[in-house]
């Protein structure tokens, strides 16, 4: 039986107050907060093992690289790739994306050839393949959405087409909460010979995701929306691509043999892991995952989809509030309007009665567009999150209310 | 935290239900585009300036209520102000939001003065003010808060 009291004393923040009052964390889409466990993972590496990897013959420097390349299995393991050396450590879902546009993109896409992405894309997963458009002369098409905030049906196969060369795809909205059928569209892209890249920065907390079952061809998250550290991250990649690949930064540890001739590139995961990486990072991340597949993610999701339903059945009562994202089985975000107040506003007043949610895009902009908002209000929940805190996002909306409407 | 009452006065919501000065502007001379990216903000400023006095300013646009009050008190204080004097409210009302020591008589838009304690909301504030700028000296790239 999950015990969501004893889930929040692991979590050190949760027991602090903002302007006098408890803390009620309902910004889980932007950072998820971090539990003990984490904390505690990258405090021993710092106090017992810090050392620099892949280079020392001294023992903090193995029993770093052990420590980081544990990593690196927790992550394989978490995403069930296929193989270790398609787990590259990047800075976050961001960097991955720009990996892969920057160093697949440029080798293998020509004028006229097509990217597809969709209406609900975050910007980290618009803006990379705008910056390999202009350099190559690709064209990149947007899959519409509809009033609901899920793709318009039969869209995505229309676009779809033989100068398709990647379809770039969230799993989970951040602005909606909108759950893609990304396997299906992996499907019909490989018919059509496209390869695609999900971002999964907003998924991995909240379902099970398996990369070989998808068949995706890249996969990214983010740590930090794992209840892991920020500055870390993953791109996953076939191992067939990602050998074709050319690297994405020069420098340390992506090199076999360097001379003012010619360097040659070290194998992979580490020709794409230029610099000494965050590996601090990457141990809170492996200590991460190690406490959300405690938990498990199916028991995760049943407790956020309870509050969804709270939620959502609050804002149905709430006379001027509109739900902004609609889409049937959507993850555990509330996106909203509120008639005659500005989501700005509605966030400061929240904010006084400790109720921290985002307001603004959402770095969604395309989102807002659509809707022809200039922003929204979001509550997204986490597994630490109470039936009393979604009241009390409700009681301090009804304080909005009364300084704004009455 | 101050009270939310020291941000959000009676002025501030009286003037963002009914904006002053609202709504388009055909014989204005010099015009800027606002926008604060963080929260979606945009304000297009109009101004009809005449020998270097501002006869009438205007201002279309969606904003926070801190945003659209800020917009709507500028534009009542500008009227009939020099540039130069312009200038100076300018300056006076970033030292007040900024929380720093303001040496002008800022009359009413001293309402604002609680914003300084919202860090968060300052650039709600100063939005109007920064496109103030961009117009006086007719910029013709929309101004951003960041």
């Amino acid at each position: 039986m999950f015990d969501v009291h004893a889930m929040r004393r692991q979590f050190p923040i949760l027991a602090r107050e903002v302007h006098g009052r408890p803390l009620v964390y309902l910004d889980n889409a932007a950072t998820t907060q971090k539990p003990r466990a984490v904390i505690d993972a990258e405090r021993h590496y710092y106090e017992f093992q810090n050392a620099n990897i892949h280079r020392g013959v001294h023992a903090l420097s193995q029993e770093a690289t052990d420590a980081f390349e544990g990593a690196r299995d927790k992550v394989r393991n978490f995403l069930k790739a296929p193989q270790r050396e398609e787990i590259i450590f990047t800075r976050g879902a961001t960097e991955a994306i720009n990996l892969v546009a920057h160093s697949w993109g440029r080798a293998n896409l020509k004028s006229g050839d097509e990217i597809l992405i969709s209406e609900m894309e975050h910007h980290a997963n618009i803006v990379p393949w705008q910056l390999l458009c202009e350099a190559t002369g690709a064209v990149l098409k947007v899959i519409p959405i509809d009033e609901r905030g899920a793709l318009v049906p039969g869209a995505f196969e229309s676009l779809l087409g033989p100068r398709t060369r990647l379809v770039g795809i969230t799993q989970v909205s951040n602005a909606l909460g909108t759950v893609n059928p990304v396997a299906d569209i992996i499907r019909k892209s490989h018919a059509a010979g496209a390869l695609v890249l999900v971002d999964g920065a907003q998924a991995v907390a909240h379902l099970p995701v398996d990369v070989k079952a998808l068949d995706c061809d890249f996969y990214v998250f983010s740590g930090h929306k794992l209840y892991g550290p920020t500055g870390i991250g993953v791109l996953y990649g076939k191992r067939e691509h990602l050998e074709k690949m050319p690297p994405y930064q020069g420098g340390g540890d992506m090199i076999a043999q360097v001379t003012f001739k010619k360097t040659t590139y070290n194998e992979l995961p580490y020709k794409f892991e230029a610099g000494t990486p965050h590996i601090a990072g990457a141990v809170g991340l492996g200590a991460a995952i190690d406490f959300v597949q405690s938990v498990g993610l199916e028991t995760i999701a049943a407790h956020e989809d309870a509050l969804l339903v709270q939620a959502t059945r609050l804002a149905s009562g709430f006379e001027g509030l509109q739900v902004i994202g609609t889409a049937p089985g959507k993850a555990s975000i509330l996106s909203f309007v509120m008639k005659g107040v500005h989501p700005h506003d509605i966030g400061t007043i929240l904010d006084s009665e400790g109720v921290a949610i985002r307001t603004g895009h959402h770095c969604a902009m395309p989102v807002m567009d659509h809707y022809h908002l200039p922003a929204t209000a979001r509550a997204s929940f986490a597994l630490y999150n109470t039936p009393d805190e979604v009241d009390a996002l409700f009681r301090a909306l009804r304080r909005v209310e009364e300084l704004f409407l009455k | 935290m101050s009270d939310l009452r020291d941000l959000y006065q009676e002025v501030i919501f009286d003037h963002n239900r009914h904006p002053r000065n609202f709504g388009p502007f055909p014989e204005a001379n010099r015009h800027a585009d606002g926008f604060n990216p963080l929260c979606g903000d945009r304000l297009t400023l109009h101004l009809r300036v005449e020998g270097g006095v501002i006869r009438e300013a205007r201002f279309e646009g969606a904003g926070c209520a801190i945003s659209t009050a800020s917009a709507s008190l500028m534009t009542e204080a500008l009227k009939g102000k020099t540039e130069a004097e312009a200038a100076v409210l300018f300056e006076g009302f970033h030292h007040m939001v900024m929380g720093e020591p303001v040496t002008v008589d800022l009359g009413k838009l001293s309402v604002l003065a609680g914003v300084s304690e919202f860090p968060a909301r300052v650039k709600c504030a100063s939005l109007a003010w920064h496109t103030l700028n961009a117009a006086l000296k007719n910029e013709s790239n929309p101004v951003s808060t960041e």
